[in-house]
């Protein structure tokens, strides 16, 4: 078996699990609950040994270096964490329809690194630029963070469904956790992910730096990483300053997490000089 | 006074102005939207490309409000410090009330407010306050750095706390801001970025500055020895190399091989493998070739030969139309007072036995068609022409430049504190706090009762959560006794 294999498996392992947390919430069935969490579990075990095999591989071909260093994956590692982080929260906050939110963003991940007739799975040499362990730190880092935002993007959604007053006595949205709960957790799931974005930031500036001999370029990725920051920034002062909550917070947590995906796909489709022509007429 | 009066209001309410968190929020905002826009047009093209690309008027406009630089036009370095100023102001405002809050010899409890604290814990316990004391005594020093024991008639309240300090965070984020983006401004007015490209064995002691068509001296020559690359097997690039030496005054002071990531550093100058290239071959040969191949081209059959010869070599021209001896080479051949570069000169014997000089430049094939209408000794029975040349036998070297980024930066220590405050104050700011606790013990009877409360600045679902530990801690261990 090859990692590739394994790796595409765990896509629908996460699928799986992603379906068993949405029929527990729906039909309001412990049991596909249960299973679900055993599900992810297996899933990120199996996403943990695809990793650890693609780097085996990658020694085998000669060119051995650690799994993070394209889309391919980056996203594999995406959604690694989102299982990991999710398995900490539904620990911690004991209810597993926050599942039914957030698994399917594991999943998804997976599936495009697997399914995407763009992403390329095989194992490449890494680029002089790229050999730095400043890129492993960097790419772990905001991984960690993008990962903590998705989370926080699936519970805004939840609240959003949530803070409808009043919630249908025994429907689906009281099944949910309380509205305070989920705005707690999104709280800490952004303060989480700010640090770790920040530290992405910071070890991405030293890694450029160490490479190209500036810290700071405004080079699209770059800036859109700073905006993602930017929005982040913003929800923690109106939050613990000017005192906003509910709908507005969770709204900027769903931009934020816009401007999260922009940083990581969109920045690609953005036009250089070359594509300009097409622009302009 | 009046005039005091006067004149600390403006200043005053400059002031509160800056106090405003509404500001900040405002410019984070402001920066996130106008970041956008460099993202969608690219940066520092030029401006013909732009013209192109936007049309006259929207070209003008744009250029005007310096968009194709907008990160550092002036509209957005205001921005930028704006937001300094604003967390300058906000932070020393705020501080003068935290200062008291945080540097106290005796933190100061007050046990009523521990009481009306609605999530405090409340228990029955069969034994004595004393008894209960010696179990909470130890149960509190092990996780709180300070504590105060005050008993009275019937009872004890045992307050304790710590990470007082956290209160801080806030403000070593703040700072580490400040400090990046001060280093940002130190690095732009101390500090230079170029490039430079450096032939194998040569060395240059300026470089030419980035988006701009300056040149900047360096305080030391930079020598390229020798440049390498390598690819994989994919054809994809592996490493590129270069041998440099850092010469001051005619000595070696430095020898490095610099390769992508592991970059040169001397005297606050740092010198980075950015790119490479190959020098063209034959107009910039430095030795004389060794293998010569020649074209020549008979008028009368209309005939082209291919004859390989070397220095001193005779060579005998085909249809009997002479022989050929290539005697020297030289880098520059001037010819009517232009330059023409690399050439060989030789002595050509023709088919009538007279001898005439023959040069044949290497970037002019067709040279050689015109000398009869210079020399008229010369016959145009056969035309010459170098068509390669090979400096050995082997198979030639390439010779390669080096393209190096030269930076100089003296405020990115200043930003990497930076980073590093950064880094530790989000830590401290969002997952520590300042935490109180406070157990009050009274008897009641032959019993006591016990309450416990507990208060945090910050993730009061989590101090709850060690509160009721502690409660339950407290009475479980009357079981164990």
């Amino acid at each position: 078996m090859n990692s590739s294999l394994l790796l595409s498996i765990t896509t629908f392992v996460y699928g799986l699990a992603a379906f068993l947390y949405v029929m527990s919430w729906v039909f309001k069935k412990e049991g596909p609950g249960r299973l679900a969490t055993w599900v992810i579990l297996v899933g990120l075990i199996a996403n943990t040994a695809g990793i650890v095999l693609r780097w085996v591989e990658s020694y085998q071909m000669g060119i051995g270096h650690a799994p993070l260093s394209n889309l391919y994956e980056s996203l594999v590692f995406f959604a690694w964490t989102i299982a990991l982080i999710y398995l900490i929260v539904e620990r911690r906050v004991g209810n597993r329809t926050v599942g039914a939110f957030t698994a399917p963003l594991a999943c998804l991940a997976m599936a495009y690194a697997s399914l995407s007739p763009n992403i390329s799975d095989r194992i490449q040499p890494l680029l002089p630029a790229l050999k730095s362990n400043w890129l492993i730190a960097h790419v772990i880092t905001c991984f960690i963070g993008y990962a903590a935002f998705a989370m926080a993007f699936g519970i805004s959604i939840m609240y959003l469904f949530r803070q409808k007053e009043p919630a249908q006595v025994g429907g689906l949205m009281e099944r949910l956790p309380r509205a305070a709960v989920l705005e707690d957790l999104n709280h800490q799931m952004v303060m989480f992910g700010f640090l770790f974005l920040s530290v992405g930031i910071i070890t991405g500036a030293v890694w450029a730096n160490s490479a190209w001999g500036r810290y700071w370029g405004w080079d699209p990725k770059e800036t859109w990483s700073l905006i993602t920051w930017f929005i982040y920034a913003t929800l923690l002062h109106a939050k613990l300053m000017r005192g906003w909550h509910g709908k507005r917070i969770a709204y900027l947590s769903l931009a934020g997490f816009a401007a999260v995906l922009f940083t990581y796909f969109g920045v690609n489709y953005l036009p250089g000089l070359h594509s300009y022509g097409a622009m302009g007429q | 006074m009046e005039t005091k009066e006067v004149s600390t209001d403006p200043l005053n309410s400059i002031w509160k102005f800056f106090t405003s968190v509404k500001l900040t929020v405002v410019l984070l905002l402001t920066l996130a939207a106008t970041s956008v826009v460099g993202t969608l047009i690219p940066q520092n093209k030029s401006p013909m490309e732009y013209r192109q690309a936007f049309g006259d008027v929207l070209y003008r406009l744009f250029d005007v409000l310096d968009v194709f630089d907008m990160y550092h036009a002036w509209w957005f370095q205001l921005l930028l410090l704006l937001l300094t100023v604003n967390v300058l102001v906000c932070s020393v405002d705020r501080l003068n009330s935290s200062w008291k809050i945080i540097f106290v010899k005796n933190p100061r409890f007050n046990l009523d407010r521990f009481k009306n604290n609605k999530n405090r814990v409340l228990a029955n316990d069969s034994r004595s306050p004393e008894q209960i004391r010696k179990v909470a005594e130890p149960l509190l020093s092990r996780k709180y750095s300070y504590r105060r024991l005050e008993e009275d008639s019937d009872g004890f309240v045992m307050f304790a706390e710590k990470w007082r300090w956290t209160r801080l965070g806030v403000y070593i984020v703040h700072t580490s801001i400040v400090l990046m983006l001060v280093g940002g401004l130190i690095g732009s007015i101390f500090g230079f970025e170029g490039y430079v490209n450096i032939p194998e064995g040569e060395s240059v002691a300026s470089i030419r500055l980035l988006n701009s068509e300056q040149t900047h001296p360096l305080p030391f020559e930079i020598r390229n020895d020798d440049f390498s690359v390598s690819f994989y097997d994919t054809g994809m690039p592996k490493e590129f190399r270069s041998s440099l030496r850092i010469i001051e005054q005619g000595q070696t002071v430095m020898q490095k091989d610099i390769v992508v990531n592991d970059p040169l550093r001397y005297r606050g100058v740092n010198i980075f493998q950015s790119s490479y290239g190959e020098l063209p071959q034959q107009p910039g040969l430095t030795a004389a070739p060794q293998d010569i191949q020649l074209a020549l081209v008979s008028k009368e059959s209309g005939k082209e030969y291919k004859k390989t010869v070397r220095i001193g070599q005779e060579l005998e021209l085909p249809e009997n139309l002479g022989r050929l001896v290539l005697r020297e080479f030289t880098q520059t051949f001037s010819f009517r007072g232009r330059d023409l570069g690399a050439a060989l000169t030789g002595t050509l014997t023709q088919a009538d036995g007279s001898a005439v000089d023959i040069t044949l430049p290497l970037r002019f094939p067709s040279f050689d068609r015109m000398s009869p209408m210079f020399n008229p000794a010369r016959s145009d029975a056969v035309f010459i022409s170098v068509f390669d040349v090979r400096a050995s036998a082997a198979p030639a070297d390439k010779r390669y430049f080096t393209g190096l980024q030269v930076t100089k930066d003296p405020g990115v220590w200043v930003v990497y504190t930076g980073f590093i405050l950064m880094i530790l104050g989000c830590f401290v700011t969002f997952f520590m706090s300042h935490q109180r606790i406070c157990v009050h013990v009274a008897a009641a009877g032959n019993k006591s009762r016990i309450m416990v409360a507990g208060t945090a600045n910050k993730n009061k679902m989590g101090m709850q959560r060690k509160v009721q530990h502690i409660a339950e801690t407290l009475v479980d261990s009357a079981r164990q006794n």
